[in-house]
């Protein structure tokens, strides 16, 4: 469970249509740790999420897993070994939340196999750990956003890959839902070692949850590292063209922005 | 959400996310002024060909005598056939260009259509039950009742698209408007089939022409058609606050049912009206005012009255077009507009991002 | 249900148990199903102007010459009822995927102008190039399947996109049903006839030779698309969610397209566009077992019982004869209402 995989993206350029997003990005995701990428709207992250998982083909470049390109590896080869929850994911229409998760398990099977016990148990584990068994036998779409974003995650779970992508896991949450599901996926990488990369939007929480940040700035890798280093006054500035203070959070001791607009600003 | 969308137009037509994201485009009076001019001289030429083209070649002669009112030859007698046909089809045209502009303004859906939305078939289905069942012969009859089962089909076709999360995206109305044509229709045939004495009337009347056109018939639709124009053009500027949402429009001060409801009666008179008397002809509704965005704007004080010109320009031209094509017999102009704005609509939705779907 | 157990292992036995209790349901309702089919297909050879006793049936099915009972059931009732089977599967399992892979319980083929191909084709080759029987049917099919790749190709723009494969399906749907309309006006009396017999969807006069090609298209295709059922059913969680689960996207929804299309086509050449049928079976099929499994064989079954009950219902229980494509038309209507009523009503969750 704890083989630390290697992911990288070696001069990437990617995007849709006529419109290159990415313009050569190179960057390694530390095994074992959680990484969160940030930047301001429409830099790329969600594009840069999607390259990395294969669902979109770079233009040059791209995207080492293991040593090996993603675009060449067999599609349920990877999907057993690297995870993505994009933005928007959609139940079907009254499916119970334990056939939901079991939807997971779908790369560990071909055409003619059966449902096995490693499976039951996969959903089991993957249940527990979302601490959704109470779920079990309700519709999705009867649950409240972070119920359902916690089943969405077991579902992910239930897939059992050493790498887990999310984009905006934590988008359309209240801040106690949002607390939540960022302490649930340290659990799991805690206790399973996955390696977890996700696009956050909220820049403090980012830099609370997250050992590794990367910030995008208009296509282009910006500044990697600890939030320490990465969570600057400087950075914020390049990457967002927004002034702020940088303090120490009193909560967890990570970096915390405070933005500095026009108004509203004390005295001195 | 219309309150979230100052940054980020999400999910609404390109139409509406041009018209909060960026200040629209001004386009200067003059240019419209040059627009309108030469849509005008387009119609007047189209009008001088519909006259003088037709299956049969006439010399100029007779084509003014024609005109006159002399149906000595046989040449004179056919040009005097092609002067209500004419006017039938530009107002016809008219008729479907401004319903098709006011639908897709108070739908906020660029594939909004009488043909697409199922109104052209649930006219005929009313006007085959009203038939069938109480043997119904004056045509004016016809008329009131096209129009009683285009707005109920258009209430019903809404309805369904609204089912379901997201409310009545394009694709879903497209959807409903389709699932319920092919419904009406399978029910036209149930009823068609076992009376032999009304199928060849019904057959005749599924595809939309203006052939058969005479002045006595026209003067009998004009009451609603006039009723049709009057009120959608008056809802232009409703139509305009409309573009911005409901909640911003209530925002706005309009009153969002009451405007809904006067621009979408006056849509649906006109679609009514003109099925009654033609039979169905798709896609001049959904074409024409996508063309008259390209030219003049989105503003609908200019948007509708342009949708009126080209859409009668468009109809004549069609009509003029199926009697060349298919000599010496015609082509009935559903069939031409059909041909002509399928690949238009085609276009359209390849043209729209997928999130506007 | 009892409080959740921690520990994982009896929690799998717990998972698996109320897995176990869901499926087991679906593959009741299934059997349930076919053994409905099963029975409405005895019936409709035993009922009908005359009473065929059952001893008859199955002697003239063993192949036995029985006076009277050969004529009607060997030679009028089976042929009719086993087409009526066929074309009910095919029409039901194609429909049952092309909701699925689109995500819409509106999107069925005959709505989406999929089907309108072999209908416009088999018109035109009626009409203008006086073709009959099978030249028809191969016309009608290879238009079929040609349409349906055409509509995929135009939809197809960095990447396919179901809601453009639905809109663009309409527009072509309309420019075909013009056609047919033109070839219909321009049509002489008899090919008229022919066309209209075509067009309305019917199970009358059905022969082997025609019933034969529908069922091996229907073995091939359809099992062809029972091998994607759960890449299918996976798809339904969304382009990237799906492709996230190492399902191939674009090579999935092509499998789909073709099979589901040419299952339809061959069964479209043998009865004609049977309305509504490959639109309604999903649905109810979904009505009835549930959601979370695969609907392609509880659609197929449904679609098939459909097709039987309303060619009876066409035949005996109308004042007046009609074809099986009116009679499962007219059931479009009253299901639209339906949708709009239960969602007035309950939301929808149900």
């Amino acid at each position: 469970m704890t083989t630390s995989h290697s992911l990288a993206a070696e001069a990437l350029v990617a995007g849709y249509a006529e419109r290159a997003v990415l313009e050569g990005v190179d960057l390694a995701v530390p095994p074992g740790k959680i990484t969160a990428i940030v930047g301001a709207n429409a830099c790329g992250k969600s594009t840069l999420l999607r390259a990395m998982s294969r669902l979109l083909s770079p233009r040059e470049g791209q995207v080492v897993l293991d040593g090996k390109a993603v675009h060449r590896m067999p599609a349920k080869a990877l999907a057993r070994t690297l995870g993505l929850l994009p933005q928007a994911p959609i139940a079907p229409e009254g499916i119970t939340v334990a056939d939901l998760i079991g939807r997971g398990r779908h790369p560990h099977h071909g055409t003619f196999t059966r449902w096995s016990r490693a499976d039951d148990t996969a959903v089991a584990a993957a249940m527990e750990a979302t601490k959704t068994l109470d779920l079990a036998e309700r519709a999705v779409d009867e649950l409240s956003g972070g119920q359902r974003q916690r089943v969405w995650i077991a579902m992910a779970l239930a897939q059992e890959t050493d790498l887990l992508l999310l984009d905006e896991p934590t988008t359309f949450l209240d801040v106690a839902h949002q607390v939540e599901v960022l302490d649930l996926l340290v659990d799991l990488n805690a206790s399973r070692g996955t390696t977890i990369v996700m696009v956050l939007h909220d820049l403090n929480l980012a830099a609370r949850y997250a050992d590794h940040l990367i910030a995008l700035a208009a296509g282009k890798l910006h500044a990697a590292g600890p939030p320490q280093a990465v969570l600057t006054v400087e950075t914020i500035r390049h990457v967002f063209g927004l002034d702020s203070q940088v303090i120490r959070d009193p909560v967890s001791g990570a970096p915390l922005m405070l933005p500095i607009g026009r108004h509203r600003l004390a005295a001195g | 959400m219309s309150h979230s969308s100052p940054r980020r137009p999400a999910r609404g037509s390109s139409l509406r996310s041009a018209t909060i994201g960026a200040p629209p485009r001004r386009r200067s009076l003059e240019a419209r002024g040059l627009w309108l001019i030469a849509v005008l001289a387009g119609l007047a030429v189209l009008c001088a060909l519909s006259v003088s083209i037709g299956t049969r070649a006439v010399g100029w002669q007779e084509i003014w005598a024609g005109l006159g009112g002399a149906t000595d030859t046989i040449g004179e007698a056919a040009v005097a056939k092609r002067v209500p046909r004419t006017l039938l089809a530009a107002l016809a045209g008219a008729a479907l260009g401004l319903s098709g502009a006011v639908m897709q303004g108070v739908t906020r859906n660029p594939l909004a259509d009488p043909g697409i939305l199922g109104v052209n078939m649930g006219a005929a289905l009313a006007v085959v039950l009203g038939i069938a069942w109480f043997g119904m012969v004056s045509f004016t009859a016809y008329i009131w009742v096209a129009v009683a089962g285009a707005a109920l089909t258009v209430a019903f076709v809404y309805a369904i698209a609204s089912v379901g999360p997201g409310g009545a995206t394009p694709l879903k109305l497209a959807l409903s408007g389709v699932a319920t044509s092919v419904a009406f229709s399978s029910f036209i045939t149930g009823v068609v089939l076992p009376r032999n004495d009304i199928a060849g009337g019904v057959r005749s009347w599924q595809i939309g022409g203006v052939g058969g056109a005479s002045f006595a018939g026209i003067t009998e639709v004009l009451p609603v058609l006039f009723a049709g124009f009057v009120l959608s053009l008056l809802s232009a500027k409703r139509l305009n606050s409309l573009a911005l949402g409901d909640e911003l429009a209530a925002g706005l001060g309009e009153r969002v049912a009451l405007a809904r409801a006067t621009s979408a009666a006056g849509a649906v008179l006109l679609c009514g009206a003109t099925t009654a008397i033609c039979g169905p002809i798709g896609f001049v509704g959904l074409a024409v005012p996508h063309l008259c965005r390209l030219l003049v704007g989105i503003d609908h004080r200019w948007l509708l009255p342009f949708s009126a010109l080209v859409g009668a320009g468009l109809l004549i031209a069609a009509d003029v077009l199926g009697r060349v094509v298919a000599r010496p017999s015609e082509m009935d102009v559903g069939i031409i507009t059909a041909f002509l704005g399928a690949p238009i609509f085609i276009w359209i939705v390849r043209r729209q991002r997928i999130r506007a779907l | 249900m009892t409080a959740a157990p921690s520990l994982t292992g009896t929690t799998a036995d717990w998972v698996a148990l109320g897995r176990r209790r869901r499926d087991g349901r679906r593959r009741t309702v299934a059997w349930g199903l076919g053994a409905l089919l099963l029975g409405l297909f005895a019936l409709t050879l035993m009922l009908g102007q005359s009473f065929i006793p059952p001893g008859d049936v199955l002697r003239v099915m063993l192949g036995q010459d029985v006076p009277v009972a050969s004529f009607t059931v060997g030679t009028l009732r089976l042929p009719r009822a086993t087409l009526s089977v066929v074309a009910g599967l095919s029409f039901g399992m194609g429909g049952a995927a092309f909701q699925t892979m689109l995500r819409n319980p509106l999107a069925s083929p005959d709505i989406i102008g999929i089907s309108f191909g072999a209908s416009a084709a088999a018109v035109i080759g009626i009409v203008f190039f006086g073709l009959s029987g099978g030249a028809v049917s191969t016309f009608a099919i290879a238009a079929g399947l040609g349409v349906a790749l055409l509509i995929y190709g135009l939809s197809f723009k960095g990447g396919g996109a179901g809601a453009r494969l639905i809109l663009i399906g309409i527009g072509m749907a309309s420019m075909l049903e013009s056609v047919i309309a033109y070839a219909l006006q321009k049509a002489s009396s008899w090919s008229h006839a022919e066309a209209m017999r075509w067009l309305a969807g019917s199970v009358n006069g059905a022969t082997w030779g025609e019933i034969l090609p529908a069922a091996l298209a229907l073995v091939l295709f359809g099992g062809v698309l029972l091998t994607r059922a759960r890449d299918l059913e996976t798809l339904r969680l969304g382009d990237d969610a799906a492709a996230a689960l190492g399902v191939r996207v674009a090579w999935t929804r092509i499998t789909v397209l073709v099979t589901a299309v040419g299952m339809i086509a061959f069964a479209t050449a043998a009865a004609g566009p049977i309305a509504f049928v490959a639109f309604l079976s999903g649905p109810i099929a979904a009505r009835i077992t549930g959601p979370g499994r695969s609907l392609l064989i509880p659609a197929a079954l449904t679609g098939a019982v459909l097709v039987l009950l309303a060619d009876y219902v066409g035949q005996f229980a109308l004042p007046s004869r009609y074809p099986v494509g009116v009679v499962t038309g007219a059931l479009g209507a009253p299901y639209l209402v339906w949708l709009i009523a239960r969602s007035n009503s309950g939301g929808g969750a149900s």
